[in-house]
């Protein structure tokens, strides 16, 4: 069974490595006012453009250097978690919530509903997504409140698209007639039969789009139609790295990497989480 | 004996949606056409047919997983081809049904306890837990089993949880649809040997649908035969095969491989 | 002469239990091996052994398969496959899901004709009509232009077996063709396969849990359990008498509707014991060699 032991080791690694890198997200977002070792918004113009701690020219306390205006970048990134971790929980949450349970009423209970709610996907889907974030935030005005609403109000399709497609494919098993037969209700039916079965790929997907959520916080902050400009977010911090990109490296790459590894964690988080524990696959 | 089921001149047609014109409503498929026969109370009936005789239409509008077209069913009595799902819901404690592919119809999520229980707790009995290590104990499974989830056993011990659910709510009859199909021969033999048994210790009223007729002569009293949605064979089962009636019957027996050299087809 | 001979075949599931425990078997020229037993037996594993498509987690851990005096085993990998495809064929159980949905059964006939075989098209072509006719199919021309989800499921049985036969393969693997059928249609597909056995003279390695089947295809027959063979031997000995305790109870599972006292009985728990014994037995000569 070696097969069968690598297959499990590679599922825990998949669960564990990105469990243990957000875990240390949430902890320097947490913490970020007592562990960074800079204030992340204090400017100093003659300490700009320092270079990593291992560089020649490099200043002690700065470990991955300052950006133009003498910003500490460690300082920024520990601080800019804090709004990618509540956009990626908060929108991700709620995204969730309202595509999972339109889509589970459309796949399950067919009919009418189906109907409204399938024309109201299609044209939902048929809105430019970028466009349509654009123009939500230049009406709501920036904030983080409205970068949560746009993420909600563009991607709950997402949800609903699939969980509908898997609520049907689930619906035509016997163990709903099973159910029927046994006197459930549709509801009841919906929540106890259909639900444990689509929730794996619920999981997933809201892993998957916590991992979108701080990508668009990103873009957002990267076109400045995020935040105030003021408070330090991995996009913001991006979008500035990019006219310096030729003499200070290490201002875009440190948050580009952590952001890619945020957003990947979140995806090996979610199929992690379905090899661990859903009991028809273990 | 007094009739459970009696069933006049029912019909069941559902609509083609391969040929659907594109507009107005599709052709529709006549699958039962026009049956009419009575369950007695106790009766062990056999119903045996090819794949599109309808035998599992048959079967699911019995226990109302489909609404007759035409015709009607009554139940203990009543009439119960159009009942809504509500009003069906107290009476669905009394007639159960097994299904033929317990893969299916065994919710993956669920443990084999919960899976005998839930009905149990749908209709609101007490002790539904109690009861559904009875009716685990009464299949001839081992009460651990009970924490166990379907895809860890075997074909026939999940054949034997559908049954289990089946009689742990006690029903005056249960329908079973080809459910020893999918199993090999000493499973097949083992759960019919257990059905047998559960009808004469419970005093079920069975439907056992098959398209095998060789499975139905053990156990049932009475065998209909069905055909492209009609009846063309209703008589008691050692009649049926010491003197099929209808060719089809005929063609049916003569189809079965019996374990003999000797028989020779061609 | 022997077409097939396996001699003394293990496989083993990673570094888990043994799926086949020295399995040996031969095949004559024109002759039908019945492979029987319960499900976990082992019964596929040996087609698919033979064929070379064991799960990835297998593999064959000891023993030869010579097909025609060659050990396949022996063989490099291209080389095996290609003497596999020229040779073999397989009819597999689910007429469902062994046909591509979206492609029409014309090429999915043909591909292999032209592909491993090198034939040009005009040939496959009029061969996939001529095997078409030859399996009973009216308007083969029609049928070559249909989709799968256009034909009934005992006439994608049928074009699976004609497409088996379309090479002319010397055998054939079936691996339990009548399982998802009808009795009725079960008995016009059996038929026609013994049929065109018959004609072409195929060896076929026939899989099945059914022996009322065994008795109506097979000239010989392997019982199996646990990935051991039981009992091994002619068809005709083995109805007239079966010498191993577990074929014996396997036969009295069988039912028999014209004789309703017979069949029926499941293989009792002695049986299953004394068995089980014997896998135990063969693991520990393995295990000590």
């Amino acid at each position: 069974m070696a097969d069968a032991r690598g297959q499990k080791r590679r599922a825990g690694l998949r669960l564990w490595l990105p469990a243990l890198w957000l875990g240390a997200l949430v902890l320097a977002a947490l913490l970020a006012p007592w562990i960074a070792p800079k204030d992340p918004l204090a400017q100093d113009l003659f300490l700009g453009r320092l270079p990593p701690f291992w560089a020649v020219g490099a200043e002690p306390g700065y470990y991955l250097g300052t950006d133009s205006l003498g910003r500490d970048v460690l300082s920024r990134i520990l601080h800019g978690a804090r709004i990618a971790l509540v956009v990626a929980l908060v929108a991700g949450t709620l995204t969730c919530l309202i595509g999972a349970s339109l889509g589970l009423l459309a796949g399950f209970l067919r009919g009418w509903t189906d109907l409204v709610i399938s024309r109201l996907i299609d044209i939902w889907m048929a809105f430019p997504p970028v466009l349509f974030s654009i123009l939500l935030i230049a009406v709501l005005g920036p904030g983080l409140d409205s970068i949560i609403i746009a993420i909600v109000v563009i991607d709950w399709t997402r949800f609903a698209r699939v969980v509908r497609a898997e609520a049907m494919a689930q619906g035509a098993m016997d163990y709903v007639a099973s159910a029927q037969v046994a006197g459930r209700g549709r509801i009841s039916t919906m929540l106890v039969e259909i639900l444990p079965n689509v929730l794996p790929t619920i999981v997933v997907l809201l892993t998957l789009e916590m991992g979108i959520a701080v990508i668009v916080e990103a873009i957002l902050s990267f076109v400045n139609l995020s935040i105030s400009t003021d408070d330090p977010t991995w996009g913001g911090m991006i979008a500035e790295g990019r006219t310096s990109i030729h003499q200070a490296w290490w201002v875009i790459v440190f948050p580009l990497i952590t952001l890619f590894l945020t957003v990947l964690s979140f995806s090996q988080l979610g199929e992690g989480l379905k090899d661990r524990f859903d009991p028809v696959l273990r | 004996m007094p009739d459970l089921y009696q069933i006049s001149d029912l019909q069941l047609s559902l609509p083609d949606r391969t040929r659907k014109p594109l507009l107005g409503p599709s052709p529709r498929i006549e699958i039962l056409k026009g049956l009419s026969f009575n369950v007695a109370k106790g009766e062990v009936l056999g119903v045996v047919g090819g794949s599109g005789s309808g035998k599992s239409t048959l079967g699911r509008a019995m226990v109302r997983l489909a609404e007759p077209t035409g015709g009607s069913i009554h139940f203990d009595g009543q009439d119960i081809s159009h009942l809504s799902e509500a009003a069906l819901r107290p009476l669905r404690g009394r007639f159960q049904m097994i299904f033929q592919d317990p893969m299916s119809s065994l919710n993956p999520r669920h443990r084999v306890g919960q899976l005998i229980a839930a009905p149990l707790q749908v209709q609101g009995v007490e002790g539904a837990q109690t009861r559904a290590m009875e009716a685990l104990d009464q299949v001839g499974l081992p009460a651990d089993f009970a924490r166990r989830y379907p895809q860890e056993l075997s074909g026939g011990q999940r054949q034997r949880v559908g049954i289990a659910r089946a009689i742990a709510l006690r029903p005056d009859f249960i329908l079973a649809d080809e459910i020893v199909s999918g199993l090999d021969m000493s499973s097949q033999a083992q759960v019919l040997n257990l059905l047998a048994g559960l009808v004469r210790d419970l005093g079920l009223t069975l439907a056992f649908i098959s398209h095998d007729l060789s499975v139905v002569r053990r156990l049932c009293n009475r065998v209909i035969v069905l055909h492209q949605g009609v009846i063309v064979e209703n008589a008691p089962t050692d009649q049926v095969f010491a003197a099929p009636q209808a060719a089809y019957t005929r063609a049916l027996l003569d189809a079965i491989p019996l374990p003999d050299p000797d028989q020779v087809w061609v | 002469m022997s077409y097939l001979r396996i001699t003394d075949l293990s496989v083993q599931l990673g570094h888990g239990p043994r799926l086949l425990r020295g399995v040996s078997l031969s095949v004559e020229v024109g002759q039908v091996h019945a492979l029987v037993g319960e499900s976990g037996a082992g019964k596929s594993m040996i087609g698919k052994a033979v064929l070379g498509i064991l799960p990835r987690a297998a593999r064959v851990v000891a023993g030869s398969i010579e097909l025609d005096g060659v050990d396949l085993l022996q063989l490099p990998p291209a080389e095996r496959r290609r003497r596999i495809g020229a040779h073999c064929a397989l009819i597999p159980q689910d007429p469902l899901t062994a046909l591509n949905p979206s492609r029409r059964i014309g090429g999915q006939i043909t591909d292999r004709l032209v592909d491993i075989l090198g034939w040009t098209r005009a040939r496959a072509n009029a061969r996939a009509l001529e095997i078409l006719s030859e399996v009973q199919i009216e308007a083969p021309e029609r049928v070559l232009r249909c989709y799968p989800h256009e034909l009934s499921g005992g006439m994608r049985q049928r074009v699976l077996i004609a497409s088996a036969f379309a090479a002319e393969p010397k055998l054939i693997v079936a691996d339990e063709p009548t399982t998802a059928l009808d009795v009725t249609v079960q008995k016009q597909i059996l038929t026609l396969i013994a049929q065109l056995q018959a004609r072409h003279g195929t060896a076929i390695l026939f899989v099945t849990h059914d022996l009322g089947v065994v008795s109506k295809v097979s000239s010989a027959l392997s019982v199996l359990y646990g990935g051991l063979v039981v009992e091994q031997g002619a068809m005709r000995d083995f109805f007239a008498g079966p010498r191993h305790a577990y074929a014996r109870a396997l036969l009295a599972a069988t039912p028999s509707y014209t004789n309703p006292d017979a069949g029926l009985f499941p293989v009792p728990e002695a049986v299953r014991e004394l068995v089980r014994g014997e896998v135990t037995a063969s693991d520990r000569r393995w295990d000590y060699a």
